[in-house]
């Protein structure tokens, strides 16, 4: 029995040593943020793996975005609350026309490598992103400026040009835009990551560009390693207003938004701009977080698409029964945990030109009204909501249809896809067999960003099929119109056809719920569910 | 043995070119459009398709895919990401993070493994026996995930003896949590196998000659009974290493780690064929020689086991 008592001891013995080995920090819990701000402090975000290169103009997803927000400034910004726009590089963007834009830019902004901001590092960037054979994710953001045809002409074609015949030189800081038909959210626009500048060393080796990227943000490049981080420092000659006010930003890639959470949770990561399913669950991050919890508002909408393609849907009595009997304030409260609110309009709130309560009546749970209007449109078979099932979508979903379910007195089935890439396949191929999620975040603050791509005929995401040739003439008419005022009236007008016709059922508005380690003073939630760096205070 | 551990080498190659064929027919022949969901909510632009498409020569047929992407596989070449990236070099740092990780979970699986069976195969029935049967039972009913975020929920967060997840460097230190919880299911096999095996060749001829010989007690049990007892249980750390090396998507996950299993697990997400194809044709290599390793070893082992 000697030899097993060894054995015994050696098995405590490793036990022992896993435990001793595994000691690191952490110390958990919350607490109030005071003290004084350390302006050489360090900030780590969680991030994802960027999916594409990293240039402006190939970088439209939250991942590369994160990064690439903090190193490129573009003519405008947003104010991160209410998302108005406000000149940054550009010293004045005129226009009599809507058509035709004069851009005159500040003097005195530099690359990270120290060669100065000219007009020519637009044009040559955004020559760059509108030209086919780069293959750009942002080049439909060209499309609107005159000759972008020719650089893409479509599948199957060869592009006849290099450059866009709307841009035109007119000196060291000064460039004029022609778009080939007026549009006058064009201004809202350029504020976007794709229309940022590129330095001139990006044309002489892309590919070394992208493994380094130079921009002219408050933040330049350090380090990255793909899966792990991407490392950034304060770019000290930065010119623009929105300067930050610490030294270090760290993007910290994570398979699992619950593992970051653990880590925020335990202060080794300082800002999440999301919650995972299990913390918003029966409205844990509540005390779990408490005063470190950071409340925004996200531009976006989220919708229910109901196809005219599916035989029985093209129905405007289902379309009001639907919409009547779906319960927003109870599943937005007990399913979503408050991370969400009603919607009542087609458009975010927040957003100028936002009117609450478009929707009206058809927005207000009314089961007996529902049931009426479901008589009337003498539907029969079974309701279905589809969507991908990750990522939290399911569930209010599924409360939806229960909703309608009891109200209607009709089936009504959940119909799950396992990622968004086979659900969008399935509504991009106009193969729903009922209705389906249309979720929205709006690329850019403006009411036309909630209209054209959704309701617009033949539209890139217009999921319903909606065609309505007064919406067309409408969008047309408000796009050329050069005022801004009248022009968000005339959107406005569209939205009030919309209304009418029910081509998408608003259903719920995202807050944006999320969270900061208890070492930063401050952050705040941009409305595109970015961290607004500009925010961020560290303690010392 | 020489001619034996050639012979082994030559099956290789068949089985490597069938293995990577079927790997990669199943990642790029996918029914569905490859680039449906890569950009968001609306589809990605035409000129983004046709790089893309031109970059992975998807307009060709399977076959000619497949054999242009072992021409560069075989001059070393893995290819690129959809974002840029050369597998190659995401492979390389990924790779020591998992073995690092994988001999960690064999090493602790092996040890506390092998130690219950042999204790509780020596002592016979009893109060251990019985502690060591449950508590297998219980770690084989648990899924890995199970394990691994109540590990983490219990140590990181009620009681902060570690950190939540492991950093860049993933040093043993922080690896010993996550190599435990990876290595768990396989303990409780490796418990019950090596107890079985012993408690069988305990009453064998040899071990009966070996303690009438005189031998001391020690040599018995740590040379004769021992030796021929390990015998299924290194064929199954020896296979177990291979799948811990593919199958630890979970905990690293969990952990975050960024170890090879993360790496298939983003590249199937972000449908990255290029990235899975590479990833998994490694393992199937990692595979196919830990089973030359484990069949070599069997003729180490026992003596009645000869290769010519």
């Amino acid at each position: 029995m000697r030899r097993s008592r060894w054995v015994s001891a050696a098995v405590m013995v490793t036990s022992a040593a896993l435990l001793l080995t595994a000691c690191g920090g952490g110390t958990g819990g919350s607490g109030a943020a005071t003290g004084a701000v350390d302006p050489d402090g360090k900030v780590s975000v969680y991030g994802t793996e960027p999916q594409n290169t990293l240039i402006p103009s190939n970088t439209n997803e939250l991942g590369g975005s994160k990064a690439m927000q903090a190193m490129f400034s573009s003519l405008i910004e947003y104010r991160s609350d209410t998302g108005a726009p406000f000149n940054l590089v550009a010293e004045s963007i005129t226009t009599s026309d809507a058509k035709v834009y004069d851009v005159k830019l500040k003097q005195g902004w530099k690359f990270h490598d120290g060669t100065e901001v000219k007009a020519k590092n637009f044009v040559d960037a955004w020559n760059y992103g509108a030209y086919a054979p780069n293959g750009q994710q942002n080049i439909d953001f060209f499309g609107q400026i005159e000759g972008a045809d020719a650089l893409n002409p479509g599948e199957g074609k060869q592009p006849t040009a290099d450059k866009l015949s709307g841009l035109k030189i007119q000196g060291d800081y000064e460039f004029q835009v022609t778009l080939s038909a007026p549009f006058s959210v064009f201004l809202a626009k350029i504020g976007y990551l794709a229309f940022a500048p590129l330095p001139d060393v990006f044309f002489a080796d892309p590919k070394a560009f992208t493994e380094h990227p130079i921009g002219n943000g408050p933040m330049k490049f350090v380090s990255r390693t793909p899966n792990v981080d991407i490392k950034m420092t304060r770019y000290d000659e930065y010119q623009g207003e929105d300067k930050y006010k610490f030294k270090d930003l760290e993007v910290r890639i994570y398979t699992s938004q619950e593992t970051a959470y653990q880590d925020l949770l335990s202060n080794r990561l300082d800002f999440i701009e999301t919650l995972p399913p299990s913390a918003t669950a029966g409205g844990k991050y509540k005390t779990e977080l408490g005063d470190r919890i950071v409340e925004g508002h996200l531009l976006g909408i989220s919708a229910i698409s109901v196809p005219y393609y599916v035989p029985g849907y093209d129905n405007l009595d289902l379309r009001k029964a639907i919409s009547l009997a779906i319960n927003r304030d109870q599943i937005t409260k007990t399913v979503m945990n408050d991370t969400y609110v009603p919607a009542s309009s087609w458009v975010s709130a927040g957003i100028e030109g936002y009117r609450p309560g478009v929707c009206g009546e058809f927005c207000t749970y009314d089961p007996v009204k529902a049931k009426d209007y479901f008589t009337k449109s003498g539907f029969t078979g079974k309701l279905t909501i589809a969507s991908n099932a990750d990522g939290g979508r399911k569930e209010p979903l599924v409360a939806a249809c229960n909703s309608i379910k009891n109200a209607l007195g009709v089936e009504c089935d959940f119909l799950p896809s396992t990622n968004l890439g086979q659900f969008r396949s399935i509504v991009v191929a106009k193969k729903l067999t009922g209705m389906g999620r249309a979720d929205w975040a709006a690329d850019y603050p403006s009411i036309e960003n909630f209209l054209n791509p959704i309701y617009k005929t033949e539209a890139s995401s217009n999921d319903s099929g909606y065609s309505n040739p007064a919406v067309d003439e409408l969008l047309k008419t408000a796009d050329s119109t050069a005022d801004k005022a009248a022009a968000v009236k005339l959107y406005q007008q569209v939205e009030d056809l919309v209304a009418k016709d029910l081509p998408q059922i608003p259903v719920w508005d995202e807050k944006g719920v999320g969270a900061k380690s208890n070492r930063l003073k401050s952050a705040k939630l941009d409305f595109g569910r970015y961290a607004d760096y500009s925010s961020i205070e560290v303690i010392k | 043995m020489g001619r034996y551990v050639l012979r082994r080498l030559l099956q290789l190659i068949p089985v490597f070119i069938g293995s990577t064929f079927l790997i990669y027919a199943l990642v790029w022949a996918l029914p569905g459009d490859p680039f449906a969901g890569k950009c968001g909510q609306r589809a990605c632009p035409q000129a983004y398709v046709d790089m893309m498409t031109a970059k992975y020569n998807l307009d060709d047929s399977l076959i000619v895919q497949y054999f242009k992407y072992l021409g560069n596989l075989l001059s070393g070449d893995f290819g690129e990401t959809f974002s840029g990236n050369a597998i190659g070099e995401m492979i390389a740092d990924a790779a020591p993070i998992t073995v690092r990780l994988a001999v960690i979970a064999v090493v602790i699986e092996a040890i506390i493994g092998i130690g219950a069976g042999i204790l509780t195969a020596l002592r016979g029935k009893g109060f251990l026996d019985n502690l060591v049967l449950l508590s297998t039972l219980f770690l084989i009913s648990l899924p890995v995930f199970v394990t691994g975020i109540v590990a983490q929920l219990l140590l990181a967060g009620e009681w902060g003896i570690i950190n939540p997840s492991v950093s860049a460097d993933a040093t043993v230190g922080e690896l010993m949590v996550p190599g435990f919880v990876l290595g768990s299911l396989s303990m409780a096999y490796i418990a019950r196998l090596s107890r079985a095996s012993i408690s069988e060749n305990r009453r064998a001829d040899f071990v009966r000659t070996a303690i009438a010989k005189g031998q001391p007690n020690r040599r018995v049990v740590g040379v004769h009974l021992l030796r021929a007892s390990v015998i299924p249980v290194i064929t199954f750390l020896g296979t177990d290493l291979g799948a811990l090396m593919g199958g630890a998507i979970v905990t690293e996950g969990v952990f975050n780690i960024n170890g090879l299993g993360g790496l298939v697990f983003r590249g199937i997400q972000q449908k990255d064929g290029a990235t899975v194809t590479g990833i998994v044709v490694l393992l199937v290599i990692v595979y196919l020689l830990m089973s030359l390793v484990v069949d070599l070893m069997y003729a180490v082992l026992d003596p009645r086991i000869r290769y010519d």
